[in-house]
Formats: C-alpha cells, structure tokens, sequence
C-alpha cells in the first residue's frame, strides 16, 4: 500500500527466510568475519577472471540462502539481482546457473535495497512465494571497472573507499502462519540526488544528501520519530559521508543519537585495515545488513531497523567527460514480529 | 574554470559543497610531499648505484650504463608489480614512486596483468599503455616541439 508520496507499506509480512553471506579474504581479517557463511581464502575462488569469482559468491550466496530455508530451489519464483559491472553480466552468468526466472537491477551500490523492497512489494502483492533477493562485488572488478588496474601503484586519498569483495542473499518469502524471521514492513524509493561533486574518490561525501533525503522522507511519509527505529544503517557511506549526512539530518530537525546512526562501511573492516574511508560496493551493505544486523535481530538484540543503501550513480565515461556525481539511496524497514 | 562552474550550481548544492569540504579528510600534502622526496630519492639513489655498478665492472661510460640502468629497474618493477608488492609502496610514496622510471614501468605493466584475462592481443596489446600512453603521446609531442623551437634558434642566432 502506498503512503505519502513514495513509500510502501507492506501489510502481508514478507518475511526474510534466511540469508547467504560470503566474503573474501581481506573481508575475513575484517570486523565482522564470523558472520560470513563461506569466506574464500582467495580472490580468484579458482576462476580464470575475478569476475567469474565475483559470480561464483552470489551463487553461492543464494545457494547457501536456499539451502538454509530449506526449501526446494524450484519453489523459488524469481532472482531479483544486480551488480557494478558493465552490463551486470556476472549477475547475469549468476541467475544462469541459480536458473530462477530474473530481474537484473541497477542501482551501483543501492542495489541491495532496491531488490529487496521489489522482491517485499512483489510477494506483498501476492505475485510471488519465494523471492532471492541479493548482490555481489568484487574488490578487483571494480577497481578495473571504475578505477586503475588492480596492481597500479597510484596513491589514493584518504577519501577514498575500498569496495568489498562478497556477496549478500536474501530469501524473501511470503508470510504463512508460525513462520519466523524478521518481517520487511516497508520502503521508501529514493530519487537521484546530485549536489554537484566531481571527485569519484570521495563518494561518501557525494551520496550523503541522497541518504539523508531518503531517510528524511521515510520518517516524514511513515509518520514515525528516528527513535522508532534501534538502528538506521547506511550502505556505503564511509567515515565522512556519515558524519557529513549526520550533519545534514540534523541540519533539517532529524536528532539521531549517533550511536543508533550505523553505517556497513565501517562496521564490516577493522579500524587498522588500510581501506581509507570504509568500505563500499554493492555488497557491502548486502553483506554486513544480512550477515551482520540480520543476524543480531534474530538472536533478539535488535527489533526494529531501517536500512538504507546508498548508491553513486556515475560511470568512469561521465566522469571524465566532467559530469558531476547523481547519487540515491533506497531505504527498508525490517522488524521483528511482536510475540503476539 | 572551477569557480565559475560552482556558480552555476543551484545555492543548495553550494551550500552543501561548503559543509561537505568541513568534514571531508584532506590529503596530507606535505606529509605527502615529504614521504614522496624520500622515497623518490631513494629510488635515484638505487639506480645511481646500480649505473656506477655497470661502469666499475662492465664496459660502459656515463653516457652508455642510462640504458641497462633504466632496463635494471624496470625489471626489478616488474617482479615487484607482479608479486603485489608495488601497489602498497604507491600508496605510501604517492609521487615518489609514480615520478621515476619504475612508475611508469608499473603502469604498463599492471595494465598488461590486469587485462590478461582478455586474450594476449585485445587484452595485453590494446590496454597495455591505456595509462602510459598519455606519457608517451605528449613526451613526443613536446620533444617535437623543443627541437623545432631548438633548430629555429640556432639557425636564426647561429648564422
């Protein structure tokens, strides 16, 4: 059901079944290592290219998502996925060999949210049962897609971001009686927020207004007060984009305690891992949200989240052609059933 | 240029450019400066010592030992580059390691690596100098220049 201008609000309970996490070795030396279901060792994963790598993990991911519900994988209607390469062609090879009927998305690093509140509305709607609902990157295949080759010795700013190598899969399911697992009870759909920045090695700084629009626009449009939610978490902000977009809320009434202002590129690398500002791409909220958050809310530390992937929009062609960087941020809330 | 394109921008996102520039981290450009003169020297220091190696025991003059010096270091770049270890020193000396010989060597080099999975001829040929390239164009262009300008001198002042 639509509420304000842009929200929905699922009243079905699409719920999140399980989830399939994987992550790569600089991901394993990382803060949250034993929420990974499979972590490689290695960022070839015995393929002859890393985007073949990259496609393996969200095979796996959604493998590992299936397997866990414990549900036949030809009860699965759809595959709703994307990723950051040309083409989203190792999402692609992915949902060849996961040989579910697809929908291949687009939102850079937004993406996650993007399918998950598509599979929510979907199932909502009643046009499906059983939804996977995921994405992947790879830390090599977006350094050659966006920026140098992999061993290029070019020194990066403090600003920039280093995109995580995994994949995050949900099951998306429709809500039948006695089923357990956190519930999607609504999203709001960003726009594209474009305040002008040019530098592609400061992308948290670029995408901060579009998370901070969404968010504002979220709690406008559910009608509900930031404490409503135990945590809002940000996809890819990295250490200055979340302070630049806590100022922002701010700035515009929104008082979050910063403790409850989290965001995945920064929770999924230790403060002594040289990622610069934090992590980001496509699975890095995907992972740390489904491995992470999700897990915390099923053992009952946390009720109620609102999560917000934050996506930048440019293309290595539009940024050298000097075309300033559109952002968006898609934002889903999950909670856990109440006990009655 | 930058200023005059900041105009045209709606104030909200000036405004938003300002407040951003607060928070974002900086470059540490003289802690930059200083680590890239270091480490850039050191590489000089290495490639001297490696020509007046090539004089002391081998056949070669100051002019001649530039040519195996330069091959020496390109070399040693590329085990480097390849065993991963090249990218980590970039990242530290910045310049340092980017200005010498062995910087571009790394950017030819890591293109060749990175684009091996496309096939020896359209991966490694067509991408190799994607980042050496420029390099290559306008050094020419310029030595074009300097020896037309050079040639127009001496014959109007020479005579």
């Amino acid at each position: 059901m639509l509420i304000g201008h842009s929200t929905w609000i699922f009243e079905n309970e699409p719920t999140i079944l399980s989830t399939g996490v994987i992550g790569g070795p600089f991901e394993a030396q990382g803060k949250i290592a034993n929420d990974f279901d499979i972590l490689h060792e290695d960022l070839w994963m015995k393929q002859k290219s890393f985007e073949q790598a990259q496609q393996i993990m969200m095979e796996e991911a959604a493998q590992v998502a299936v397997k866990k519900a414990n549900i036949q994988k030809e009860k699965v209607n759809f595959f709703i996925s994307g990723d950051l390469i040309n083409q989203i062609t190792p999402t692609t090879f992915a949902a060849k060999t996961v040989d579910v009927p697809y929908f291949g998305i687009f939102s850079a690093c937004a993406t996650s949210v993007e399918s998950l509140a598509l599979s929510a509305m979907i199932i909502d709607a009643g046009g499906a049962n059983y939804i996977l609902s995921g994405t992947a990157s790879h830390n090599a295949t977006a350094e050659r897609q966006f920026r140098y080759p992999t061993e290029y010795g070019g020194q990066k700013p403090p600003t920039a971001q280093w995109t995580v190598t995994g994949a995050g899969c949900a099951l998306v399911a429709k809500s039948t009686k006695g089923s357990k697992g956190p519930v999607i009870t609504s999203a709001t759909i960003g726009k594209v927020v474009d305040m002008g920045l040019t530098d592609p090695f400061n992308m948290g700084g670029a995408m901060a207004p579009a998370a901070a629009e969404t968010i504002i626009r979220h709690l406008q449009e559910r009608n509900v007060e930031p404490t409503y939610y135990d945590l809002i978490i940000t996809g890819d902000l990295g250490r200055i984009g979340r302070e630049v977009s806590y100022d922002l809320l701010k700035k515009y009434g929104i008082d979050i305690n910063a403790k409850q202002y989290v965001d995945c590129g920064i929770t999924i690398y230790k403060e002594d891992q040289p990622v610069q500002a934090g992590g980001s791409g496509s699975a890095c909220s995907a992972v740390v949200t489904y491995g992470h958050y999700v897990k915390r809310m099923i053992q009952g530390q946390l009720n109620r989240i609102l999560f917000v992937a934050t996506g930048s929009l440019h293309s290595p062609m539009s940024v050298q052609q000097k075309n300033s960087i559109p952002c968006i941020a898609h934002a889903v809330s999950i909670e856990m059933r109440s006990e009655s | 240029m930058a200023d005059q394109k900041k105009k045209q921008l709606p104030p909200e996102a000036q405004q938003y450019q300002a407040l951003q520039a607060k928070r974002e981290t900086k470059r540490p450009v003289i802690k930059n400066c200083i680590k890239a003169f270091l480490i850039g020297g050191f590489i000089c220091l290495i490639g001297q010592l490696i020509t007046t190696f090539y004089i002391y025991f081998f056949n070669f003059t100051e002019q001649t030992a530039g040519n195996p010096t330069v091959a020496t270091l390109i070399i040693v770049t590329m085990f480097l580059t390849g065993f991963g270890i090249y990218d980590h020193l970039g990242q530290f000396a910045g310049a340092g390691t980017a200005v010498p010989v062995t910087g571009f060597a790394n950017a030819v080099i890591s293109s060749a690596i990175e684009h091996r999975t496309e096939g020896f001829i359209l991966g490694v040929g067509t991408n190799m100098l994607k980042l050496a390239g420029p390099v290559i164009v306008y050094g020419v262009f310029a030595s074009f220049i300097i020896a037309l300008l050079k040639t127009l001198f001496t014959k109007l002042i020479g005579t």
